[in-house]
This record gives C-alpha cells, sequence and structure tokens, in this order.
C-alpha cells in the first residue's frame, strides 16, 4: 500500500497493465514524452518506449479511429481525450464505430478500446473544460461508462476497463485529481494523502465495472451520486444532520440497480446528484428506475441537483456548479415532504 | 468593380445534355514511368496528375508498370469479375422481386476490387467499403454466405443486424462494413499501425468513394498513416458520382485525389481503375512500399459508377442515361477479355462458358440460401438474439428486455392462434 493521489492512481494502473501484457498501448495528445498535461501517463514512455506511448495529433477523431483499428490487430489501446470537452470530433468513431462493431459483426470482431478523458468543473475550466457528458455516452448502447470517485477506485476501475473486451469510456473527475473537494472553493484544498481511499496498492487489483459503492451508510434519506458529487453530498449530509446513505455509482453502464434499489426501500427517500446540467441527464434515469421499482416504498418525490441547463459559465463557476446548499436545499425539502 | 462570387460545381451534363468527360485527363497507356516503391516523393508527385495505364487501344500490356501476369492469373482475373457482376445482377434482381430489401451493385468498378486484392496477400487485412464486393469474391468468400447476409437469414453472419452488403469475414481478414462512410479509413490505419508495433509483415487496404473524401475521417487517415508511417495502402475509388453529387463537391475540381496524398507527405497514384492490370500493379508497388517499411500509399482509381449508387437510386434523374456509353475508359471485363484475346488466350466460346459456368454457381448458391430462410419465408432468425453481442456478456438490464420480449412474443402468438 501507497499513498497516491488519483493521477498516480491511474499513472500506476496503465504501469501495472502495461507491463502484463505486451498489447496495451497508450495515445493520445501530450501523453508520451511529456507525459500529459495532467500527468497521467509521466514516466511511461520513458519506461515502455516510444512504440506504446504514441504522442498523437490534434485529431480526437483520428486517435479513436486508429485506436478501434489497434483493438481489430489485437491491441488493447487505452486512448486519452485531453479534455471530455474535446471528445465530440470523435463521437461518431464512438457512437457509430466503437460501441457497434461487436453488434454488427454477430460477434466475430470487437473493439477492446478504453477512452479516459478528465470531465467535470470546479478548476475555472470556463465551458470548454468542465463538461460531464456522461449521459451523451451512457445513452449509446454498446459502451461502458465509469467514473470513480476516489485513488482506489480510480485504479482499480481503470484495470478492469483495460481488461474488458468490450470499449470503455472511462471519466475522470478532474477537480479530484490532487485531492478530495467538498464544494467549498474557500476552504484550503486537502489532498488524498490522509483519506482513506488515498491507499492504494502498488500492484495489480479490480474493481470491477458495474458495482455501486455505499461510501456512507444510512437510515432516513438514499443520496446518489457520482464523481466529485460523492464528496460535496457527503460534506452536505453531514451537515444537514440526517443519517443519510451515501451511494458512489461508480458506474452507469453497466448500472447498480440493485444496490439503488435496496437502498431506496429501506429509507424511501432519495436526492439525485450530479454536476451534469439537469435536462436529459443521468439522473432522469436513475430517477425513473426508482420510480419503477420503488414506488411503493417512496415517502417523499425525489429531487435532482445538478449544474443548471446552462453552459459552465467561467465568471459564475461557483453559482453554476451544485454546492453543498443547493444539496442542503434537497435534503431539506426531501425530509419534510411527508 | 471586382466583387467575389460564388462558385458552385456542376457536373458536364445533367438528363437531356450530351455527355462530356473532356474534364478526365488522361495519359496515354505506358506513358508514366515507374519509379522505385522507395523513390523520394519529389520523384513519384508527378503520379498523382498522370494516369497509370497498361492497357493500350489494340489491348496489348505496355510500358514499365506492365505486372507480367501469367494467363492463367489473367483468367482468374477474369473469372473473379464475371462472377461479381453476375452476382451484382442476380442480386439486384433479387430486390426487385422484394426477396431482398436493399442492394448496392458494383458495375463498372469490378477490376479496383479484384486486381487490389489479387496483388496483395491474403493475409493483409482490408477494410472495404459497401461497394466493394468483388473482394469478397477473389478472396473466395463462399457466396451462399454473402447471400445469406442479403437475406438477414438464419445463416447471416451479421444475425439480421446490418443491412445487406455489409459483410465481414473474420477468416477472410475482411473487417465489418460499417454503413457509415469513410469510418473504416483510419481504422485502416490504425490496424497497420499494429502491425508495425508488433513487427509482423502484415499490411492493410481500405477503400472509399470520392464523395466521401470529405469527411474529416479521410484526412485523419492519411495525416496518421503518413506521421507514423504506417503500411497501409489507402483507395479512393473516383467513381465521379455520390449519389447525384458530382465528384467536383468533394474538390475533385482542378486537383486529383491523388494529389491530396503529396499533400500529405506521401506518393499518390492516379490509375486508370478499369485496367486491371494497371490496377494490379500499382497496387503490387504500394504493398511493396507498405512491407519494406517506406509507407502509405493514396491510390485514385479513376472509374465510372455504371450502376445507380443503390437500389434505392435513380440516376435518371441526375446525369445523362447514356453517360456511361461515353466514359472514355470503357468497361474492365470487356478490356481484360480482348487483351486475353490479343495474346491469343481466350475466345468468344470459352467466355459464353465462363459466363454460364458463373450464372449456374450464382442461380445455385440462391436456391441453398434461401432454404436458411428469407425475410418473409422460411426458417427465421430467433428475435432474442438480437440481445446477444451488445457486450460480451449479456448485462441484468438486457436480460430483462430479452425476457419483455419473450413474453410480446408469447401473448402475439397466442393471440395469433386463437
Amino acid at each position: 500500500m501507497s499513498q497516491m493521489n488519483m493521477i498516480q492512481a491511474l499513472n500506476s494502473a496503465m504501469d501495472v497493465m502495461m507491463a502484463r501484457d505486451p498489447g496495451v498501448v497508450l495515445m493520445g495528445e501530450d501523453v508520451g514524452y511529456f507525459g500529459g498535461v495532467f500527468r497521467a501517463t509521466e514516466g511511461l514512455q520513458r519506461k515502455y518506449g516510444e512504440h506504446r506511448v504514441l504522442d498523437s495529433p490534434i485529431a480526437e477523431g483520428g486517435i479513436v479511429a486508429t485506436a478501434i483499428g489497434m483493438s481489430l490487430n489485437g491491441l488493447r489501446p487505452v486512448a486519452e481525450i485531453q479534455f471530455a470537452d474535446y471528445i465530440y470530433p470523435a463521437y461518431d468513431q464512438i457512437v457509430s464505430e466503437l460501441a457497434r462493431i461487436r453488434y454488427r459483426s454477430g460477434g466475430d470482431f470487437c473493439a477492446p478500446v478504453t477512452i479516459r478523458t478528465p470531465c467535470g468543473g470546479g478548476i475555472r475550466g470556463g465551458q470548454t473544460h468542465s463538461q460531464s457528458p456522461e449521459a451523451i455516452f451512457a445513452h449509446v448502447s454498446g459502451l461502458k461508462v465509469v467514473m470513480p470517485s476516489n485513488p482506489y477506485d480510480a485504479k482499480g476501475l481503470l484495470i478492469a476497463a483495460i481488461e474488458e473486451d468490450d470499449p470503455v469510456i472511462f471519466l475522470e473527475p478532474k477537480r479530484l485529481y490532487n485531492g478530495p473537494f467538498d464544494g467549498d472553493p474557500n476552504k484550503p484544498a486537502v489532498g488524498w494523502n490522509s483519506h482513506p481511499r488515498g491507499e492504494v496498492p502498488e500492484g495489480h487489483y479490480r474493481v470491477d465495472l458495474g458495482v455501486a459503492d455505499i461510501v456512507r451508510p444510512g437510515a432516513q434519506l438514499t443520496i446518489i451520486t457520482y464523481g466529485t458529487m460523492v464528496h460535496v453530498c457527503m460534506a452536505a449530509a453531514e451537515k444537514a444532520g440526517v443519517d443519510a446513505e451515501v451511494i458512489d455509482l461508480r458506474s452507469f453502464v453497466p448500472l447498480d440497480i440493485e444496490t439503488i434499489v435496496n437502498s431506496v426501500k429501506k429509507t424511501g427517500r432519495c436526492i439525485v446528484a450530479h454536476e451534469a446540467t439537469r435536462f436529459g441527464g443521468f439522473g432522469g434515469e436513475i430517477l425513473s428506475t426508482i420510480q419503477e421499482e420503488c414506488f411503493w416504498h417512496l415517502e417523499a418525490p425525489i429531487l435532482r441537483v445538478a449544474g443548471w441547463d446552462t453552459p459552465y459559465p467561467h465568471a459564475f463557476e461557483w453559482e453554476y456548479f451544485p454546492g453543498q446548499a443547493r444539496v442542503i436545499a434537497a435534503i431539506k425539502a426531501t425530509m419534510e415532504a411527508s | 468593380m471586382m466583387r467575389s462570387r460564388l462558385h458552385v460545381p456542376r457536373p458536364p451534363a445533367r438528363p437531356g445534355e450530351k455527355p462530356d468527360f473532356s474534364y478526365v485527363a488522361l495519359s496515354p497507356a505506358g506513358a508514366a514511368a515507374r519509379p522505385d516503391p522507395n523513390a523520394p516523393l519529389n520523384d513519384t508527385e508527378f503520379l498523382s496528375r498522370d494516369l497509370v495505364r497498361v492497357l493500350d487501344d489494340k489491348h496489348r500490356a505496355v510500358g514499365p508498370w506492365d505486372p507480367h501476369l501469367a494467363a492463367a492469373d489473367l483468367e482468374l482475373g477474369l473469372r473473379h469479375m464475371l462472377l461479381t457482376r453476375v452476382f451484382d445482377d442476380r442480386m439486384h434482381r433479387a430486390q426487385r422481386q422484394g426477396k431482398i430489401t436493399f442492394y448496392i451493385k458494383s458495375t463498372g468498378e469490378e477490376a479496383v476490387s479484384v486486381a487490389a486484392n489479387m496483388a496483395m496477400r491474403p493475409t493483409d487485412m482490408l477494410f472495404p467499403s459497401y461497394r466493394n464486393q468483388g473482394l469478397q469474391i477473389a478472396r473466395g468468400r463462399n457466396i451462399v454466405d454473402l447471400m445469406c447476409q442479403l437475406l438477414s437469414n438464419t445463416r447471416d453472419m451479421c444475425k439480421g443486424r446490418q443491412l445487406p452488403v455489409m459483410y465481414h469475414s473474420v477468416e477472410g481478414n475482411m473487417f465489418s462494413i460499417s454503413g457509415n462512410l469513410a469510418t473504416q479509413f483510419p481504422q485502416a490505419v490504425g490496424w497497420a499501425m499494429a502491425s508495425a508495433i508488433k513487427g509482423e509483415d502484415h499490411i492493410a487496404a481500405t477503400w472509399l468513394g470520392d464523395g466521401s473524401t470529405a469527411e474529416a475521417d479521410f484526412h485523419y487517415a492519411l495525416l496518421f498513416a503518413q506521421i507514423y508511417k504506417a503500411p497501409v495502402i489507402l483507395n479512393v475509388v473516383n467513381n465521379q458520382w455520390a449519389i447525384s453529387t458530382f465528384q467536383t463537391f468533394a474538390g475533385g475540381e482542378g486537383r486529383s485525389f491523388a494529389s491530396r496524398g503529396p499533400g500529405y507527405g506521401m506518393p499518390g497514384i492516379r490509375v486508370d481503375g478499369n485496367d486491371f492490370l494497371a490496377v494490379y500493379a500499382v497496387t503490387q508497388w504500394a504493398a511493396e512500399r507498405a512491407r519494406m517499411g517506406a509507407g502509405p500509399t493514396l491510390i485514385e482509381h479513376v472509374t465510372y459508377r455504371a450502376a445507380p449508387h443503390s437500389t434505392s437510386d435513380d440516376p435518371s434523374r441526375y446525369r445523362p442515361k447514356d453517360d456511361y456509353e461515353h466514359w472514355p475508359l470503357g468497361d474492365p471485363i470487356d478490356r481484360l477479355k480482348s487483351h486475353l484475346i490479343a495474346l491469343g488466350e481466350w475466345s468468344d466460346e470459352r467466355e459464353q462458358t465462363l459466363l454460364k459456368q458463373c450464372e449456374d454457381q450464382v442461380n445455385q448458391a440462391w436456391r441453398e440460401a434461401v432454404t436458411y430462410g428469407t425475410l418473409t419465408d422460411g426458417p427465421q432468425l430467433d428475435p432474442e438474439t438480437m440481445f446477444q453481442d451488445v457486450f460480451k456478456e449479456q448485462t441484468p438490464s438486457l436480460a430483462r428486455q430479452r425476457m419483455q420480449l419473450a413474453q410480446e412474443i408469447k401473448e402475439r402468438q397466442l393471440k395469433e392462434r386463437a
């Protein structure tokens, strides 16, 4: 075990997999010699050579397309898209190709590609460096989509993603790279070194896709969330003084419906929180599922806490971001409903 | 006063007008030099403007690009092309009879696929477009399998999930045809990059139409292929038409599609796509270049789409009805046949025998294929198979939906019986 931040944990996952499997190759903008703008691939080109850690041209569609081609020829590419906001030029290759190759070929071909991409706000990135596109990819049949909220999960999930024979969109909440963030930008930043989930095994381990994590058990209310909002919701639940159960989804596809349903049946009250815009967001899917599966157990309407339905504004980051106040207001409203 | 005016390209002739192919720059057969496949870019650049041709007007093979194929290989090429055409005609008819939903013919473009495949190794990976059935035939795919795909029947390799003509073959090293345009181009480059990463000498080849070169994927492919010197052959089949859109709308006016190659730093070769020997020769050149590690080649096959875009298209609405009759590069099958006759290796009688063999083979295959079901008759695929292969393992939510569908079907059957 050693203490790692999320960047180090991701780096360790790729290092472990490259050492175990010569077919694992990395590609992306600035990932090679420089080690990535967030340093996730630092040192890996030096260790594994420039054939296995490829600096790519600034062409996301080309990166994903060539990664697909490599995967068809027996490699297991891990492509980094520098910011999730830059992924859209590759959207056709992801949706019409990557997601569909196994299906359209009757199971004869498969494309085991992992696409890593930093997402989410809280870093003063404005509307082109802050987006959370999980719902866009979760909606596409044939893609697995995950988002870790801490270094331990990040490493185990990334290893599991690389080992998958299906394509995985691996979303990394960049505000959590260097430490947990409870939504209060005025507090001094804290690192992962004092967090239990900053303790990360050095070697190989898996966090399986499709398994949610109950990060805080409770009896009065279920809060379903993921990514940066896990830490915001934990702090908000603490402040609100309710016995809330906080579920970190970790995986959108496959979705751990059982954990969600069991919790809501137990508590009878639920809120869903994410940074992404509310309309058409992944929260809607969670709400529908709960409504279908737990309707007669509900004691209050399920509420959503989300980013506003605007692009992510640079100057109003903390008015946009669904911070503790918005979560606490929802907790209160849910608890007060009879 | 000078001011800008929008230039809207138009084809040389519309319905009712006289066909005009004066825009097609031709070189005499045998005129283009054949540089070393490893020659510096400057020494190959003329190939993107000239037209590589081997067969002359007297049906002789002339010049430095003559691949000197044995008569048996020429005959094999003719057989593959003829079988492709007979197959196309029969399947087109099957669509008109309502037996299949959709079809795309490759009439007039058979050499582009057949000759290219014969110049490569069976272990090389192909990323075809939807008008490359000649590749499937020349690679020896069982035509019953192709027909079963067209029929979406119980033996359909795609399990009823793809439009007709979107074949694939793992054993035949042919990737699944997408249906979205140009996506296969950069994928072929990635496959070739992996071959180089693994230190293997397999190469990849891919095809798209002139219209699809407008897609970003075409440009990604050229860029990545050249940056990493991927062992790949990038083929543009310039058949002049993208449904009703003339090739000038993809930027074919004034500059050849082959000239995109030197623009990215790789050789671009403009070849007579209806000249079996020329297509064979340039593919062989590009394959040799790729295998020696010298990198990619862009080949523009100048040809003409003699058929409609698909069974849903009517070209008489946008081009002269007799356009193809005036196409200056003729018909690839007729030209190879004439060459064989000039060599004293062929006769009209042998031609008739071969044609009959191809027709019998296709008809017999069709009779077998329909026994595995059509969309309306015979054995049917189990609809529950639609939930397979979304992922390697079925997720719980897909399993639930499968059960829901099974229930729907059960209730429908009960109702039908009642």
